[in-house]
């Protein structure tokens, strides 16, 4: 079955192959533009992601007259129902609101979107991709008059120039960065920049890597816009053709950017390097920049984009192969929930809020009751109005924002303080769902049906190839069951995916030209407005607009834009310092961001063995002298804090971040890791226009976290003493818990002592009475070992040390849980945490005075030790109490035996 | 020349003495002209293997280390069955029990020791045994074809190897032992604990903390009597209640002596014509029981009297191993620990292993194995050398193959 990643916005096609309910394999498609059968690593361990321990598979209702249960669909949807009608009632459209996710697919997202704003008749429905791209999407809004992406990846193969803006590709889109590097080795004339604060793996393929003072590039950009005219390079024609707003933007660039040495001094690079990075752009007819949340995720990420945008504006690098700005996207429908309308500033299909027109043009198609009037609540906003109290009843979908927005902790409490919070969701414990009063299990990818939209505009199927476990379903179906219940009936009586895709199709194309009563927009799918189920089914990725059958085309290549006049802006843009300085007490700026292998919460990566093993733990990377500088070291604990919160990380000490930064993965959370959900830490200023929160600027400091011991538990089975609130009674300060291949890995750390190691270590690991227990302790040096041992296979095991690297490699024990049997020798290996060459192959020990073996012996003889005074001489065995001189002779007899024996075979003919 | 060769007498024939001859002879074989005296008949053998041989895994013959044709081939006078009961120093004269007089330039004691005798009644009746020859062993043996209940006194490695081998004779078999625990010399509580139910499993009673205070028979020993009043019915008792240095010969000549002969760090006693080497020797106020230290002794004797003036004897880390077939004991050193001592500890109760080892500053000086004993010979030299262990420490109690890898990568 052919389907599409559920990762990166790469949005790589997959060949997927299942057999009893079940994915034996995923292939990279070779027919799929976007990756041509590539796969990255996470994409192909797919397979491990899908089972379905941990899996939400019914609805699931929390009642405070009646605890938790278990209830059905109907029970669960009135219970909601109710509860919206409810609020609508009493409170009015806008107290009710919907968080998504760039995980839903184009169906599920237009249904919840129409729900909201045509027949709420509100807005507050905003997405997580508010914290991804919304910058880019507000960027685009104002130079292009609409959100458009004017790339394909196509272009990345035929540019001369790819600049890489706050974008770590090598690790967030691999597979795109494997097309670059493929098109490097191709034409090693094509030049690579890197710009971005941390030497990151990106930079491996780089010509020049510009480590830029973290939110300086608006004047990096500035500069480069201002030199760009000193260098006579501007495409004057295409200026006075297509655009405005260059006098305003190249005064305030020359203004705040003019010299060059004042940009290098404020982004703290060479001005050589910056020299060369500008001449490359000045020369280089197909330059490509691409970005993502380096420059999104900022309070002047919007300011950034159109930094960028302006220089393609002012070289006329853009609509044209191999040119152009280039948001990347992190999410694999971040693209296709903008195309819906999926944010609270947006209506739908790329039609605005703030026109009347439009939104008129939206109510007439949907035939709704209302329509949202003004713009909704942004994710910051929608949070904080939950936490005041003005949203009485908010619905999550597909997302975990406990981890992940910004000061996490007020989202936790705000939602604590929700008088009705639903989750739909694949998983049955997240830090977000523990919270909620109504669990809603959504299909999970693999099992639903429908369409994403990625990075460069190519709508593709996402197909099912495995059963929908227990009672979950589409997300769609959810919301438009729900919206029926609410007395929506006609316009939500959707059956399928397919029927809603041809609505979203035809309102992307319905009234959409220049004439009277039209409103022009790029985004139009009208040659798949009228496609039949078949077709459907069937879909090729294809990039949009698609106007009509076979009118595919780039968006400016006409160089026409989404303005009123037809125009692209070039806007003014002043630098900015981010919101929050450091100072004093926080010195350091943290920056945060996605590791090579997990994804996003890692409710569905965490559960892959194989990819963690890239980065099993949350970390904090430091420079080495910070590192000196605060006391602490690699290896160890350390807690990183800011004003907003804190958390404890192992210190990974790294000369690839510079001075006074730190650098933290976002990944974890409170499922996952005692103290990692990194959103809690992370400062909640957001952008103005965009509303994104600044996810890579926040002051810290850093200090190490004493711990009188550390240590690691392997476990074949979850360990109840983790589960969230039990692990204080554990006696541990901080773990970690890492999925293995045969075993789950806790990584832990605690202070003081508990009176009896033993006892405390059956309790963690829930030893019962059957099995063995082997222990090993050295209590002055504060070592401590055990493993439980059940029917000669490993259950559990434990290793403890006053300093980390006191502890064993892990990857030996943990491969021992995957035997079947235990050798002797191994059950002392899997205490040692390390293998030997095995005292087997020593042999059954001949002098015990000086441990020498059988095998030992045997080898001596072989290689000419003939007496039991040369075996003496060379293996010292016998020469102490000699009792073993007997089977000293014993052995020197037999192998001069076989030696005979082989003698006389080899002589027979 | 050979008229000429200073005369070196040997007075013992046992371990010590054989394997001085060994050495000397690889050393400087023309040296000197050669005389041994022994107390026991014929030739030598390895008293260590009494315990087979009482048991039956080995026979008699099997632990003949030297017979008298060995030291016929090496021009060796051998006096066997004929004790030396005096030393005339002043004439440099040894006298033997049959009236054999020799000179001596110079005498190497290597007299060993005897079994202590607790002040028991009965000690003499015909059935009470000790186990210290091959002589003890034949009737030991001889007694099990005849008679059914053996009672062995001493709990200590002897003591146990003696039980052992009387049981696979098939004889009912009772130990008794004056302390609460097996081989306290030994054996931490938690290691003497293990073997006490390994033993019993094998079907050995044992009895203790018990005082012996008679042994009844008329013709033949009939029964041991306890302190608390009890009677053990017995047709064998064994004594196996420790030894002590024979110096009855040496104190009769008027040589230092304590507990043993003393020597200095070249094992000469207080009359340099004379040295002393073996169980019946203290050197730094200590007596030695086994055979490691006794061939170090040998080997150092051997060295100077060979002509290199520089060897010298600092002393042995001694370790023991009981050789009960299937129950592997090792210890060594200080493995009860004390002042300024650490401990490290690993259980591995199903499979009946325990291992203990003591260090101080970083150096090990015990240890105590159970179970698993291959380690053994490894932690012995780590103590001998005294090196510091900290590197490894983590990786210690696991054995040389895990503690002599590379340092653990995290």
């Amino acid at each position: 079955m052919r389907t599409t990643c559920p990762y990166c916005g790469v949005g790589c096609g997959l060949v997927a192959e299942a057999r009893d309910g079940q994915a034996v394999r995923i292939a990279g498609d070779p027919e799929h533009p976007a990756n041509r059968g590539r796969l990255c690593v996470k994409g192909a361990a797919l397979p491990e992601t899908l089972g379905l321990e941990g899996r939400l598979l019914h609805p699931i209702l929390r009642t405070r007259t009646h605890g938790e249960r278990r209830v059905g669909w109907d029970e669960a949807l009135d219970f909601v129902a109710k509860g919206f009608l409810h609020a609508l009632a009493e409170h009015g459209p806008e107290s009710v609101a919907f968080y998504v996710s760039g995980q839903l697919l184009t169906e599920d997202y237009y249904v919840a979107n129409k729900l909201m704003k045509g027949y709420f008749g509100a807005a507050n429905i905003d997405t997580n991709s508010r914290l991804c791209m919304s910058s880019a999407v507000a960027g685009h809004v104002r130079a292009f008059g609409e959100d458009v992406v004017p790339v394909a990846y196509e272009d990345l193969e035929r540019a001369e120039l790819i600049v890489l803006v706050g974008s770590n590709t090598a690790w967030c889109h691999p597979v795109l960065f494997q097309r670059i590097a493929a098109a490097k080795r191709e034409r090693p004339e094509l030049q690579v920049v890197v710009i971005d604060p941390r030497r990151t793996a990106t930079v491996e393929i780089a010509d020049l890597h510009l480590p830029i003072r973290p939110g300086t590039d608006v004047m990096l950009f500035n500069g480069l816009l201002s030199w760009l005219h000193q260098h006579g390079v501007a495409d004057t024609a295409f200026l006075a053709a297509h655009t405005t707003g260059l006098e305003a933007a190249l005064a305030v660039a020359e203004q705040s950017a003019g010299s060059l040495a004042h940009v290098a001094r404020h982004c703290g690079i060479g001005e050589e390097s910056l020299r060369r990075f500008y001449a490359l752009f000045a020369r280089s007819e197909k330059a490509i920049t691409a970005f993502s949340m380096g420059v999104n995720q900022s309070t002047r990420g919007t300011d950034k984009v159109n930094a960028i945008i302006n220089c393609h504006l002012l070289t006329g690098r853009i609509g044209k192969p191999g040119a152009g700005p280039f948001s990347l996207t992190g999410q694999p429908n971040a693209m296709g929930g903008r195309e819906v309308g999926g944010l609270a500033n947006q209506l739908a299909a790329h039609l605005r809020l703030d026109d009347p027109a439009h939104r008129a043009l939206v109510q007439t198609f949907w035939n709704s009751p209302r329509i949202a009037q003004r713009p909704g609540l942004k994710a910051v906003e929608l949070f904080e109005a939950v936490h005041a109290g003005r949203i009485k009843v908010l619905w999550v979908m597909a997302t975990n924002p406990v981890v992940s927005l910004p000061d996490a902790d007020r989202v936790r409490a705000a939602l604590a303080r929700c008088p009705l919070v639903v989750v739909s969701e694949v998983v049955r414990d997240t830090d977000t769902a523990r919270l909620a009063h109504v669990l809603l299990p959504a299909a999970g990818w693999g099992e639903r049906d429908g369409t994403v939209t990625n990075s460069e505009r190519r709508i593709s199927r996402q197909r099912p190839f495995l059963p929908l476990p227990g009672e979950a379903r589409p997300d769609w179906w959810i919301v438009s069951r729900l919206a029926q219940r609410m007395g929506f009936d006609s316009a939500f009586a959707y059956s399928n995916a397919y029927e809603i895709f041809l609505e979203h199709a035809r309102l992307s194309a319905y009234r959409n030209g220049h004439g009277p009563g039209e409103v022009f927009r790029h985004f139009n799918l009208g040659a798949l407005a009228a496609l039949t189920r078949d077709q459907y089914d069937r879909l090729e990725p294809i990039r949009w607009p698609c106007p009509a059958v076979g009118q595919g085309h780039e968006p400016f290549a006409a160089g026409h834009y989404a303005h009123a006049d037809g125009r692209a802006r070039l806007v003014a843009v002043w630098p900015h310092a981010p919101a929050h300085a450091t100072d004093d007490d926080y010195p350091l700026v943290l920056n945060s961001g996605r590791v090579r292998d997990q994804w996003h919460t890692m409710t569905r990566t965490g559960k892959s063995p194989r990819l963690a093993q890239h980065t099993a733990e949350p970390y904090v990377e430091i420079h080495p002298h910070d590192a000196l500088l605060w006391g602490v070291r690699a290896g160890g604990l350390a807690r990183v804090s800011t004003r907003w919160g804190a958390a404890v990380l192992r210190v990974a000490v790294s000369a690839d971040i510079a001075r006074r930064q730190l650098f933290v993965p976002i990944h974890w959370n409170g499922e996952t890791a005692s103290d990692a959900r990194i959103g809690a830490l992370v400062n909640p200023a957001v952008d103005p226009i965009s509303g994104e929160p600044e996810f890579k600027h926040t002051p810290a400091r850093i200090e190490p976290f004493f711990v009188d011991w550390y240590g690691f538990v392997l476990a074949r089975r979850p360990l109840a003493a983790f589960a969230p609130r039990a692990v204080a009674d554990a006696g541990l300060v901080w773990w970690t818990k890492v999925q293995g291949e045969d075993c789950l890995r806790y990584e832990i750390a605690g202070r003081g002592a508990p009176p009896d190691w033993s006892g405390w270590a059956q309790a963690l690991l829930g030893v019962g009475l059957e099995g063995e227990w082997l222990e090993v302790s050295d209590a002055a040096e504060g070592l401590y070992r055990a493993a439980w041992i059940e029917d000669a296979r490993p259950r559990g095991s434990l290793y403890l040390a006053p300093r980390p690297e006191d502890l064993p490699p892990r990857a030996f024990p943990a491969a021992l849980f995957a035997q079947q049997r235990l050798a002797e020798h191994e059950r002392i290996a899997l205490l040692a945490g390390r293998p030997t060459e095995g005292p087997a192959d020593a042999g059954p020990i001949v002098c015990a005075c000086f441990g020498v073996g059988r095998k030992t012996i045997l080898g001596a003889v072989r290689e000419g030790c003939n007496s039991v005074e040369a075996l003496g001489a060379r293996l010292q065995c016998g020469t102490n109490c000699g009792s073993c001189i007997p089977e000293l002779k014993a052995l020197l007899v037999t192998q001069r035996a076989l030696h005979l024996s082989s003698l006389a075979t080899e002589g027979t003919p | 020349m050979s008229a000429h060769r200073p005369r070196l007498v040997v007075v013992g024939n046992g371990m010590a003495g054989a394997r001085f001859l060994e050495e000397l002879l690889r050393l400087a074989p023309e040296r000197y002209e050669l005389a041994v005296f022994g107390a026991e008949a014929a030739g030598n053998y390895n008293r260590i293997l009494l315990s087979p041989v009482l048991s039956g895994e080995k026979q008699a013959a099997d632990i003949i280390t030297h017979p008298p044709a060995w030291y016929a081939r090496h021009g060796i006078a051998l006096y066997a069955d004929d004790p030396v009961i005096a030393i005339d120093r002043s004439a440099r004269l040894v006298t033997t029990l049959g009236g054999r007089s020799e000179h001596y330039d110079h005498l190497v004691l290597a007299t060993g020791s005897r079994p202590f005798l607790p002040p028991i009644q009965g000690l003499d009746l015909p059935g009470v045994q000790c186990f210290r020859t091959l002589a003890d062993v034949g009737a030991m043996i001889e007694a099990a074809r005849s008679h059914r209940r053996a009672v062995v006194i001493g709990g200590g490695l002897l003591g146990l190897e003696a039980a052992h081998g009387l049981i696979r004779r098939g004889m009912d078999v009772t130990l008794i032992h004056l302390c609460p625990v097996l081989m306290e010399r030994q054996l931490d509580a938690h290691a003497a604990s293990l073997l006490q139910r390994s033993l019993e499993t094998r079907g050995l009673r044992l009895i203790l903390p018990a005082q012996t205070q008679a042994l009844l028979g008329d013709t033949r020993v009939r029964a041991v009597r306890l302190t608390d009043g009890r009677e053990l019915p017995a047709d064998l008792v064994v004594i196996a209640a420790g030894i002590v240095p024979e110096t009855q010969l040496a104190r009769a000549a008027g040589l230092a002596c304590e507990r043993g002969v003393i020597v200095d760090d070249v094992l000469l006693t207080s009359d340099p014509a004379i040295s002393a080497i073996g169980e019946c020797a203290q050197h730094r106020k200590q007596c030695y029981g086994l055979v490691a230290p006794l061939y170090q002794q040998a080997r150092v004797c051997a060295a100077r009297l060979a002509g290199d003036a520089g060897a010298r004897y600092a002393g042995s880390v001694v370790s023991t191993k009981l050789k009960v077939t299937g129950i592997e004991v090792f210890s060594a050193g200080e493995f009860n620990g004390g002042e300024g001592c650490q401990t490290i500890v690993l259980r591995d109760p199903r499979r009946g292993i325990y291992k203990k080892l003591v260090l101080r500053e970083q150096r090990l000086v015990g240890a105590v194995l159970y179970g698993d004993i291959r380690d053994g010979a490894w932690y012995a030299r780590l103590m001998q050398s005294g090196e510091n262990l900290q590197r490894m420490r983590s990786r210690l109690v696991f054995g040389q193959r895990y503690a002599e890898a590379k340092a653990e990568a995290a």
